[in-house]
């Protein structure tokens, strides 16, 4: 029994250490019902991989608990088997649009430099190569032309692509994203989507809170259904089915499906 | 008038310019964290602070009156965390209950003891007495650079100056991180910034203006300044370093154009005695918001 366990430990060990970003036991709660409880997840290295479950389900919290945004009531982060704090310049992060305050003074070709603040620091000068590197990745997003004006004079499908420059700018391993294809024109979906896997392709790993069901297959690689737990993960071929949606979604599946807006969130 | 300027009037105008530049610095980034009223909340909570120095100390002096401001307005931020969290209340509404209670219960405070044969009244707490703080030892301007008359300079002076330089260094120092966390905290909080102490701090630094400013000028001033010229500045320019040196441009024109209305204003309209200079700073500094207001060329919002 005791040979046992100690195997499994090592085991786990050997999959935090290969995996990008490893979560264990993950549990976040805001009052007296937990948001998330108790949440494993493993990305896979090179893969995309999405959250998807209902509403209030706990996804966006688990991303935050994740990056150590929040801070959990239990549960542990591995990045590429170290700390958080050791491994922050290989995670950018896009968090939800809606969490910004739009009218903030402030430049497209500023946000995007604010994805170099790690590299910069309090104090380290703004050199001609920084420029270039924001003007590169506002041009992979297709937003080149609107480098000078306010944020708050872009569309949401336009400041969803800055976001996304944003992160490019950190150059880091691993991409999280926070309902990256909420509000945004279908358009700005092809062109983020296209991005992505441009980075998977380059050997980076992707994650990303997703709503729309009817796209999972085609846009990720491995998909987790979370409902406050784990319902099921692991490879879009294996684990995104109609029982595991049931089980994760309830009785709400057909609902979900007929407006996907609603399980948003 | 030379003489009669540098002695009289050149004081208390560089000690407004001061302190409206000191309010205004750290007010750009409350007005935008949706936090412009802890200004506000910091000047009135100074006053039952004050108070209870007195009390103790028995005492109508600088140190002591400082330190009780001081107390006074740490113990406010935490009471109004404590009641945002708490209570899980929005921060608007848990400053408006912490500082209309201690400003309240300073008040009570104050007429319950026996101040009334020292200079310490709830006027003195709002107005301030920008127009007492005179340089006795001026002669003329030659004294700006005359050792011994420098020595007899307001203390209210050099106070501000070091109130100022702590402030300005801090948001120098700070600027990126404060600016990314105020703009997006989620994602400041992703590249590890602490943004819970950073954000504190600057609730200190703000803490820091309006103990010191309130002595010499009062806190309507220090009310108006956290406010107004940052608020303004906003309409002019759509880039934050912009919005801070309009906000300082601004302060300084009301604190200069305030002082000088209040002081010679009644005069050019025949009237004999002059009024209240915080009052008049703090109403040009109203009016120069109304004008950006009509006129700024970034008045718009975009949803």
């Amino acid at each position: 029994m005791t040979l046992t366990l100690v195997t499994d430990r090592d085991t786990d060990l050997a999959a935090r250490v290969a995996s990008p970003l490893a979560v264990r036991g993950m549990t976040v709660s805001y009052g007296q019902t937990p948001a998330i409880f108790s949440v494993d997840m493993t990305l896979r290295a090179g893969a995309m991989t999405a959250i998807v479950g209902p509403n209030g389900a706990g996804k966006s919290t688990l991303l935050k608990a994740a990056l150590e945004v929040i801070t959990p009531l239990a549960g542990s982060v591995t990045v590429f088997g170290g700390t958080m704090a050791d491994m922050r310049d290989r995670i950018a992060y896009v968090p939800q649009r809606a969490s910004v305050d739009w009218d903030f003074p402030v430049r497209v070709i500023d946000v995007v430099m604010m994805g170099m603040y790690r590299q910069l620091g309090l104090l380290g000068r703004i050199r001609g190569r920084h420029r270039a590197l924001a003007r590169e990745c506002l041009d992979r997003v297709g937003m080149s032309d609107f480098a000078r004006r306010q944020i708050g004079q872009l569309s949401g499908g336009q400041q969803q692509r800055v976001f996304l420059a944003r992160a490019l700018a950190q150059e880091a391993d691993i991409y999280v994203l926070d309902e990256p294809f909420a509000g945004v024109d279908a358009a700005t979906e092809k062109a983020i989507i296209a991005v992505l896997q441009g980075l998977r392709d380059a050997g980076k790993t992707v994650l990303a809170v997703h709503h729309d069901l009817a796209t999972v297959p085609d846009y990720f690689d491995d998909v987790v259904l979370l409902n406050t737990q784990v319902v099921a993960a692991g490879p879009v071929a294996d684990t995104f089915n109609e029982e595991n949606l049931n089980a994760a979604y309830g009785g709400r599946l057909t609902t979900a499906r007929a407006d996907p807006e609603s399980v948003a969130g | 008038m030379g003489a009669e300027f540098v002695a009289l009037s050149l004081p208390p105008m560089v000690i407004g310019v001061l302190v409206a530049i000191a309010c205004a610095l750290p007010g750009n980034l409350l007005l935008l964290r949706g936090q412009a009223l802890i200004g506000d909340a910091i000047s009135h909570v100074v006053l039952p602070g004050i108070v209870v120095a007195f009390l103790l100390t028995g005492l109508v002096a600088t140190g002591p009156m400082l330190l009780g401001a001081a107390g006074a307005a740490v113990i406010a931020v935490l009471a109004i965390e404590a009641v945002r969290r708490l209570g899980r209340i929005e921060s608007g509404a848990a400053m408006g209950v912490i500082f209309t209670a201690m400003f309240a219960g300073g008040v009570l405070l104050l007429e319950q003891s026996d101040t009334s044969n020292v200079h310490l009244d709830v006027e003195h707490a709002l107005y301030g007495n920008l127009e007492s703080l005179i340089w006795l030892d001026a002669t003329d301007w030659g004294s700006l650079l005359d050792p011994v008359a420098l020595a007899g300079l307001p203390v209210e002076l050099s106070r501000m100056v070091l109130a100022l330089t702590v402030i300005a260094l801090f948001l120098w120092l700070f600027w990126r991180p404060l600016a990314l966390s105020t703009f997006d905290e989620d994602f400041a909080r992703g590249l590890g910034i602490r943004t819970g102490p950073l954000g504190l701090a600057l609730v200190i630094m703000s803490a820091i203006a309006a103990v010191a400013a309130f002595d010499a000028v009062g806190s309507i001033i220090v009310i108006a300044m956290f406010i107004c010229p940052p608020a303004a500045a906003r309409m002019m320019t759509n880039r934050l370093g912009h919005q801070v040196a309009w906000s300082v441009l601004f302060a300084a024109l009301a604190a200069v154009l305030g002082y000088v209305l209040a002081g010679y204003g009644p005069l050019w309209i025949g009237a004999s005695a002059s009024v209240s200079a915080a009052g008049m700073i703090a109403t040009v500094s109203g009016i120069i918001l109304g004008v950006a207001a009509v006129a700024g060329p970034h008045r718009t919002r975009n949803g």
